[in-house]
C-alpha cells in the first residue's frame, strides 16, 4: 500500500518563445522497488482516460511484468540507438519526443546520464527541453540521486551513486510526490520477486536493502518532500509569477545555507559544530569563512588549530572558505552574497582595546551590510565557565 | 603647592585614568586568553557513544597538574568504498554531540579544551593519521570491554609500540559504568 505526500505548487504557466511551457511532476522514492514507475503509468492511463494525448517518451520496466502490462496500450516513442566506442546503446529519443509533441509526456528516471553523442549529458536536460516545448512532463527519481543527499545517503548505505541530479530540477518541479510504502512491505516486494529477478534478490537483501537501510532512506525522502513542501510554501507567500517567486527564493529553494566566522584558534571547533547543528536543523547547507589579514602570518599552534578545523569541516560536509582582506566585514558580506547566505553564526568577539572600542562592533556591522540575513552570536564555553567559577 | 601644579597633575592623573580604561581589557580582569598558556598536550582519542568517567578523569587530573590541553578526538572510520576524504553525517550525528559534552565538561572545571576529528579506513588508521599530524605528550586510552566498539588489543599494541608518547590503558572496570555521553549535554546543541 503506498501513501502520496505532494508538494502542490501554485502552478502559473509561464510562457517562453511562443510556448507555453509545460509542467513538471516528479514521483520520488527511497529506492527502487516503491512503486514510482508505476504511479507513473498509471497517472499516464487516467490522463489516457481523459483524453489527453501522451506518450511514453522513456519506460525502464526492469523486467517486472506488472510494470510491462500497466505501460500496454500506452503509446511508445521507441528508443533510439547510439553507438559509443562500438557498443550500441539504447537512450529515449528527444528529436522524436519533441516532433510528435504530445500534451504529456512519461519519462522514467530523471537522474539518467545519456550516452556521449546525444544532446545532452543528463536525462533532466532533456527533460527541460521537453518542458519548454510545452509538453507536460511525469518523471521519477530515487532521493539518493539528489545532489546534496548523496553523501548523505553514501554514509547510511555504503553505496555511491553516480548518477546525480543538482537540487534545482527537483526544486523547479512543480509537483513532487512521495511514493512511500514501509520497509518491511518493499522487502516482502523484493523477496516476492516483485523489484529484481530471483538471482538479485539475496545480493540485494544483504546490501542495499537492508532494513535500517530503507528505514533511513525513508526519513530522508519524507524529509525531503517536507522541506520541499515549505519552499513551494513560501514561494507562493512571495506573489507574482512563478519564475519571479522561484527566482526571488532561490538560496533559500532546499533550504537555508549557513556561514560561519572561524579564526584558527581552539574555540573555533566548538562553534563550527554548533552551526553544523543549526544547519541540520534547518536543513540548510552550511560554510566556514575565516578573513585573514593580508601577509598575516601563522604560528605552528595556529597552522595545527587551521589544520584540523579543515578536517573537521571535511568530515561535516561543510565548506572552509579562506579570504585576504582588511576590511573583515565587507568581505563576510561579499562572500555571504555570493554565496547565498541566510545566516551568520560568529564566536564572541576578543574585548577591544584602544580606538577598536570605538569601532562598529561586527555583528552590528553585518547586520547593516547585510539586512535579512540573520545573525548569531555563538557563546564561548570557557569564558562561561570561568565566569561561573568563584 | 601652586594652584597650577595641583591642577596639571590632577589633569595628568585624570588622563592617564582614562588612557590606562582604554587599554586594559573591560572589566579589569584578564582574560581567560592571556592565562598561562598550556604548554602539554593530551589525547583522549574516541570512539562510540560514550567515554568512561576514568577516563575522563583521569585527563582532568593530569591536566591540572601539568598544565596541559586535552585534546578530546573524535574517530570515524570511512567504508573501504569510498574516498578517504567523503563527509560522514551519520557518524557525526554520534560523535559531535559527544564531543560537545566532553569539551563541556572539561571547560566547567577550567580546563583548556581543544577538539580534533580523526577519519582512517580503521580506527587506527584514524589515530595513526592524527598522530602523524601532530605530536602529544600523553595519551590516553578506555580499553573497550568489546573488541569490536572501539580500539582492539592489537591496536593498542601498535600504538605502544609506535607512538613516542606516554601512553595510558585504562582497563575496563565492570563494576563502574559511570558514562559521559551526549545525554549529559546541558543546554542545546
Amino acid at each position: 500500500m503506498s501513501t502520496e505526500l505532494s508538494t502542490h505548487a501554485p502552478v502559473t504557466t509561464v510562457e517562453r518563445g511562443g510556448h507555453k511551457r509545460g509542467r513538471l511532476r516528479v514521483f520520488l522514492g527511497m529506492a527502487a522497488g516503491v512503486g514510482k514507475t508505476y504511479a507513473m503509468l498509471l497517472e499516464g492511463r487516467a490522463a489516457q482516460e481523459a483524453g489527453r494525448d501522451l506518450v511514453i517518451g522513456l519506460l525502464e520496466t526492469h523486467g517486472r511484468a506488472e510494470t510491462a502490462e500497466l505501460a500496454q496500450g500506452l503509446p511508445l516513442i521507441p528508443r533510439r540507438r547510439v553507438t559509443y566506442r562500438d557498443t550500441e546503446l539504447e537512450e529515449m529519443d528527444l528529436p522524436a519526443i519533441l516532433a510528435r509533441a504530445p500534451e504529456l509526456c512519461l519519462i522514467d528516471e530523471l537522474a539518467h546520464t545519456n550516452a556521449p553523442g546525444v544532446e545532452h549529458h543528463k536525462r533532466y536536460e532533456d527533460v527541460s527541453d521537453v518542458l519548454a516545448a510545452g509538453i507536460d512532463v511525469v518523471s521519477t527519481l530515487n532521493v539518493q540521486h539528489l545532489d546534496s543527499l548523496n553523501d548523505r545517503v553514501v554514509e547510511l548505505t555504503g553505496v555511491r551513486v553516480r548518477e546525480t541530479i543538482p537540487d534545482a530540477v527537483l526544486g523547479e518541479a512543480d509537483e513532487v510526490v512521495l511514493i512511500d510504502v514501509t520497509p518491511n512491505a518493499l522487502l516482502d516486494r523484493l523477496r516476492a520477486g516483485k523489484v529484481y529477478p530471483r538471482e538479485r534478490i539475496e545480493s540485494a537483501l544483504n546490501n542495499f536493502f537492508r532494513i535500517e537501510n530503507l528505514d533511513a532512506l525513508r526519513e530522508v525522502a519524507l524529509r525531503e518532500v517536507a522541506e520541499e513542501v515549505g519552499a513551494k510554501r513560501l514561494t507562493a507567500e512571495v506573489g507574482g509569477t512563478r519564475e519571479e517567486s522561484l527566482a526571488a527564493e532561490a538560496p533559500q529553494a532546499v533550504g537555508e545555507r549557513l556561514l560561519a566566522l572561524v579564526e584558527p584558534y581552539p574555540g573555533a571547533q566548538r562553534l563550527v559544530r554548533r552551526a553544523w547543528r543549526s544547519a541540520q536543523r534547518l536543513g540548510g547547507e552550511l560554510d566556514l569563512l575565516w578573513v585573514s589579514r593580508p601577509s598575516q602570518r601563522l604560528s605552528a599552534d595556529h597552522e595545527r588549530c587551521l589544520s584540523a578545523l579543515r578536517e573537521l569541516a571535511s568530515v561535516l560536509g561543510a565548506e572552509l572558505l579562506i579570504e585576504e582582506s582588511d576590511d573583515v566585514p565587507a568581505m563576510i558580506a561579499e562572500v555571504a552574497k555570493r554565496r547565498g547566505t541566510t545566516y551568520i553564526l560568529m564566536g564572541r568577539a576578543r574585548p577591544a582595546r584602544g580606538l577598536a572600542r570605538l569601532r562598529i562592533p561586527l555583528p552590528q556591522r553585518l547586520m547593516e551590510l547585510l539586512p535579512g540575513v540573520d545573525v548569531r552570536v555563538v557563546a564561548d564555553r570557557a569564558i562561561r565557565a570561568n565566569a561561573e567559577q568563584p | 603647592m601652586s594652584a597650577g601644579a595641583i591642577v596639571a597633575i590632577s589633569l595628568a592623573a585624570a588622563l592617564a585614568g582614562i588612557a590606562a580604561g582604554f587599554w586594559l581589557p573591560p572589566h579589569g580582569r584578564r582574560p581567560a586568553r592571556e592565562r598561562p598558556r598550556p604548554v602539554r598536550r593530551i589525547l583522549l582519542p574516541f570512539t562510540g557513544e560514550a567515554i568512561s568517567r576514568r577516563a575522563f578523569e583521569a585527563a582532568s587530573r593530569l591536566s591540572k597538574a601539568e598544565n596541559a590541553i586535552v585534546m578530546p578526538a573524535f574517530l570515524a572510520r570511512v567504508p573501504m568504498n569510498l574516498p578517504l576524504d567523503t563527509a560522514l553525517p551519520v557518524q557525526c550525528e554520534q560523535g559531535m554531540p559527544l564531543l560537545e559534552a566532553i569539551e563541556q565538561r572539561f571547560s566547567a572545571q577550567g580546563i583548556a579544551v581543544d577538539s580534533r576529528v580523526g577519519r582512517g579506513r580503521s580506527y587506527r588508521d584514524a589515530l595513526r593519521r592524527l598522530l602523524e599530524q601532530e605530536q602529544f605528550d600523553r595519551i590516553i586510552i578506555s580499553v573497550p570491554e568489546d573488541e569490536r566498539s572501539g580500539l582492539t588489543h592489537d591496536d593498542l599494541l601498535w600504538l605502544i609500540d609506535h607512538v613516542p608518547a606516554e601512553i595510558m590503558l585504562l582497563r575496563p572496570a565492570r563494576d563502574d559504568e559511570r558514562r559521559i555521553s551526549a545525554a549529559g549535554l546541558s543546554g542545546h546543541f
